[in-house]
């Protein structure tokens, strides 16, 4: 039977609609998982729909196209069956800790799915041919973006390649003429006859293989600690490629997902750069605390204290308020679980521990919180910087736990620090705080931490796992 | 080289610049060390404990025959007389109250360093004689006031009565200030303390002390970590909280000082008027002209209200052994600063501010004043900085906004005038769901930025619907094998997507799970 193609259409706004269900769902902890099941469910009538129309074809007024049949399902079936294997496989076996690497990749498919379907079309016969040669161009630019781009984010989370930004001379001056040179090219192949399919293809492989090399150098040119916004910025722009195929193929609910997809991961990067007080701009050119660094080492800051996990203990022992300030060094050492065995420890005693998450800690937005929320702690104690913020002077051991940058007060006093004006927690304000770190070197932004030298702190040196446990064993 | 400490000659000085212990360390770092004979008799250290820990002991004669003098008071004329050209010496100099001092030295050659010059930084805390000095200065005022005063200083309910306890006020809680707070709590008093500096509250009230406070603007703190002088407001509203003290409390101890300048008077000879008979005042400014009318150093005035006012001078070195101790141990640390190769060799860096900031005279050449070190305890004026330093990018003005939206609409309408009708219909929904996008994840709690991505993620797999509408189309194959890829890994990104974000949520909860 054929669906006609009302109800193929009808199919994807009822699926745009649980879409943006989905997503709204996800804002808040009571309705996220009721969330997630509307995604599934807009992709269950999507796919079935798009399945249906592909195979039997679509009758409309009275006239039908020809569905790809058996053959279409040949293909289908086992495509759709290797990847979701595949997919569920990875979202199954991933560690917590690997979540960043996991998302990264992800992206890079949806990319690399624009850049295919968008080769594809480059073939098929529109009513409009120019505005369809543009939108193959821009689906395959944003798609090749994405794939390179997300290889790259996904290499530096796993530790495969430097996370060092890679400094190219001139790399503002490379962006943009990569995209100048995009421009060019577009208005040439829009210009370009459809009867010369060779210089045609050469056009569109050109395009491709320029755009897979932006992608590469924008993120190679980020450094490991702006990875959030990233992580983030990706996302948004592997929407913004699901959008251009639905251009490309006049199909609106890919222009809607997409829309969708991409305007939240932009606002999603938008309040991260808020929370390292940079502008977008300045993230995507890279090179954080390369040029800014001039004051760096310069000043004297003295000696730090040192404490034993035994001194610790009694610490916390003699607390009435604790809080934890966790960063991406609590999830190098996988030290979440100890860290909430703790929390738990502490709690029956009757101590106040809660859990103070800066919005750029970790390498992916929410990254702390997934972590914790895997050990268990209760997800009402984990608040947020703004939060727990003005609490830091009534609080008595304040842990840092592979944590540095966002939580230097030479944000705050320091105009020459490259972090100034970055919102930071007020960990010093606290009676006692105690930081976990491997030795004396620096952050990622490459800045001395005067926190270390302050009077009411006191370092506890070691790798962050065996030192919680050093404490748990001690208490 | 070898380190000479003489026996201090000024009257009534008890204290000594090395104790046993402090030899050891010297020694430790490589110098050789001579005591001047019965140089310690006064703090209880005899020429024989000095011997047992490594000290020469020598004769008067030979007390400055050394390549490093360490003495507590300054040298008197006499002594200027005995010192070397190439000399190091270190002591007390009050270096601003004494620019003859200074220049006598840096004529005589000798290389000094004042004790009482110490940048207030906290590295250099290990070597601030004023704050070990003012810690023991603050004890002994209120041992001296208990010894003065007629009473308890705590509370009982006793047999033969009741007593109240003794009302304490501290002025200025810097180091003495809280020393005095401390002791006078701990012996059983109510304590109350002012100081212009109102973010010393904490440090009074962890002390047992409750901070006085005046309606008034702070006065913030200064950039060097002293106090600095007050304005006319403040001092009127000062003078009127200490007018009401002093006819409620039994006993004053008064700390103010500012560095380089008199003591600021703050009790007028009405308020100690009208304190109650037998109160005590503890003057600790009185040798720098006092903060106490009536007051004279180094001297015990009764009034005709039988108020005592205790001016004495020397609060330190009433307790000569613990002050020659911690003295001892800020000389040791400066030496240990001067000997960075732990080799008997002094090495003075100069671009250190600390070794800069103490250096009044180097061979010949006066250096006091140093260059001012900003190192306030509390970075208040920080921030003010940083908003200078980093303008705030301005909010665009109504009209820039405007006239940029003018100028995308106009764009947009020529674009959409050459645009087929279709193309504007799915721009259409392009733009809503922009704004939908948006607005639904606009409140999105900070914890789930992870799922929420994770989804999203999953939901732009619907891309798999671009390739599933290419594959299997007869004609050409590789359509039909890219498109299959194209499903292949949209595919992994669905299933993926949506199963990492359930696993994810699962996790978040909101207690552990009833037992």
């Amino acid at each position: 039977m054929t669906p006609s193609y009302a109800l193929v259409q009808g199919a994807y706004i009822v699926a745009g609609l649980l879409f943006i269900l989905a997503l709204s769902g996800l804002s808040r902890h009571e309705n996220a998982r009721l969330g997630n099941r509307f995604g599934v469910i807009g992709m269950a009538i999507a796919l079935v729909a798009t399945i249906w129309a592909a195979t039997a074809g679509v009758s409309f007024e009275g006239l039908s196209t020809v569905g790809t049949g058996l053959r279409g399902l040949a293909f289908i079936v086992p495509a759709m069956a290797i990847g979701a294997a595949i997919g569920i496989w990875r979202a199954r076996s991933v560690e917590m800790t690997g979540m960043p690497e996991l998302i990264a990749m992800l992206h890079s498919f949806v990319g690399a799915a624009a850049v295919l379907v968008g080769w594809n079309s480059s073939y098929e016969n529109s009513p409009y041919p120019k505005v369809h040669a543009v939108e193959v161009f821009v689906g395959v630019f944003i798609g090749a973006v994405t794939l390179t781009g997300s290889i790259v984010a996904y290499l530096k989370l796993a530790a495969k390649m430097k996370s060092a930004p890679l400094m190219l001379p001139g790399r503002n001056v490379l962006n943009l003429g990569a995209i100048g040179v995009f421009v060019v090219m577009t208005i040439a192949y829009v210009a370009t006859p459809e009867s010369s399919t060779f210089l045609r293809q050469l056009m569109l492989g050109i395009v491709t293989v320029l755009a897979l090399a932006l992608g590469w150098h924008l993120v190679a040119s980020i450094g490991g600690g702006d990875m959030p916004v990233v992580v983030s910025m990706l996302n948004s722009y592997s929407g913004w490629a699901a959008a251009a195929a639905g251009f490309l193929l006049s199909n609106d609910l890919l222009i809607i997902t997409g829309a969708l997809v991409g305007s939240s991961g932009a606002y999603l990067s938008y309040i991260m750069c808020k929370a390292m007080n940079r502008s977008f701009i300045s993230v995507i050119a890279g090179g954080f605390g390369v040029e800014g660094g001039t004051t760096a080492g310069d000043i004297e800051y003295g000696e730090h204290r040192e404490i034993q996990a035994a001194g610790a203990a009694a610490l916390l022992e003699s607390a009435r308020s604790v809080l934890i300030t966790p960063g991406y060094g609590m999830a190098t050492a996988q030290a979440q679980y100890a860290v909430a065995d703790l929390t738990r420890r502490l709690r029956e005693k009757g101590v106040d521990v809660r859990f103070g998450i800066h919005p750029v800690a970790g390498r992916l937005p929410g990254h702390m919180n997934v972590l914790l929320a895997e050990a268990k702690v209760p997800y009402d104690i984990v608040l947020e910087m703004d939060e727990v913020n003005d609490d830091f002077p009534e609080t008595d051991v304040v842990l840092v736990i592979g944590a540095n940058d966002t939580v230097n007060p030479a944000a705050i006093d320091e105009p020459g620090s490259p972090i100034a004006g970055m919102p930071v927690l007020h960990v010093w304000e606290a009676k006692d705080v105690i930081v976990f770190k491997r030795s004396m070197a620096t952050g990622y932004a490459g800045v001395q931490n005067p926190l270390f030298f302050k009077d009411n702190t006191q370092m506890l040196f070691g790798d962050a796992r065996s030192r919680v446990e050093d404490i748990l064993a001690a208490l | 080289m070898r380190i000479v400490v003489p026996k201090e000659s000024r009257a009534g000085e008890t204290r000594v610049a090395a104790t046993p212990k402090t030899v050891e360390a010297l020694r430790a770092l490589g110098y050789e060390v001579a005591v001047e004979t019965r140089a310690g008799l006064r703090a209880s250290f005899d020429d024989e404990s000095y011997a047992a820990a490594g000290a020469e002991i020598v004769e008067p004669g030979e007390a400055f025959a050394g390549d490093v003098v360490l003495k507590i008071n300054a040298p008197n004329a006499a002594e200027r007389m005995r010192l070397q050209p190439g000399q190091y010496l270190a002591s007390l100099m009050a270096p601003a109250l004494n620019p003859d001092l200074v220049t006598a030295l840096s004529e005589r050659g000798v290389t000094a360093l004042a004790m009482d010059a110490v940048p207030r930084i906290s590295r250099a805390q290990a070597l601030d004689v004023l704050s070990s000095m003012a810690n023991i200065g603050g004890y002994r005022a209120v041992i001296e006031a208990a010894h003065e005063f007629g009473s308890f200083f705590t509370g009982q309910v006793t047999a033969a009565g009741k007593v109240p306890p003794a009302k304490v006020l501290v002025i200025g809680a810097g180091v003495a200030g809280l020393a005095a707070i401390g002791t006078a709590n701990s012996l059983g008093a109510i304590v109350r303390a002012f100081d212009a500096r109102q973010e010393v509250a904490d440090q009074v009230e962890s002390m047992g002390g409750e901070f006085l406070r005046i309606d008034i603007e702070d006065t913030g703190p200064s950039a060097d970590g002293y106090a600095k002088e007050t304005t006319d407001d403040f001092n009127a509203k000062a003078a009127a909280l200490y007018a009401a003290q002093a006819r409620d409390v039994d006993i004053i101890i008064t700390t103010a000082l500012i560095p380089g300048k008199p003591a600021p008077r703050l009790i007028t000879e009405e308020m100690v008027a009208s304190m109650k008979p037998g109160s005590v005042v503890v003057d600790m400014a009185a040798a720098n002209g006092g903060n106490v009318a009536g007051s004279r150093p180094d001297e015990r005035v009764v009034t005709e209200h039988g108020v005592k006012i205790l001016g004495y001078t020397d609060l330190p070195g009433r307790l000569p052994t613990q002050a020659s101790q911690l003295f001892g141990t800020n000389l040791v640390n400066l030496m240990k600063l001067l000997t960075p190769g732990k080799d008997g060799e002094v090495v003075l860096d100069l671009d250190d501010v600390v070794q800069r900031g103490m250096t009044v005279s180097r061979a010949s050449e006066v250096l006091w004043p140093p260059p001012p070190v900003q190192v306030s305890a509390a970075p208040v004026a920080a921030p003010a900085a940083a908003v200078v330093a980093k303008p705030v990018a301005q909010p665009m003005a109504a009209s820039t906004k405007l006239a940029l939206i003018g100028a995308g609409s106009a764009l947009f309408l020529l674009m959409a005038a050459f645009s087929p009708p279709a193309f504007l219909g799915h721009f259409m929904v392009f733009m809503l769901s922009v704004v939908i996008g948006f607005y639904v994840i606009g409140n999105v709690h900070h914890a789930l930025h992870t799922p929420l991505m994770s989804v999203t993620n999953a939901i732009s797999g619907i891309i798999v619907v671009g390739a599933l509408l290419q594959v299997g189309h007869a004609g050409k194959l590789w359509v039909s094998i890219l498109a299959f890829i194209g499903i292949l890994v949209a595919s992994i990104n669905v299933f993926g997507g949506f199963t990492v974000t359930g696993r994810m949520l699962e996790m978040f909860k909101r207690e552990e799970p009833a037992r």
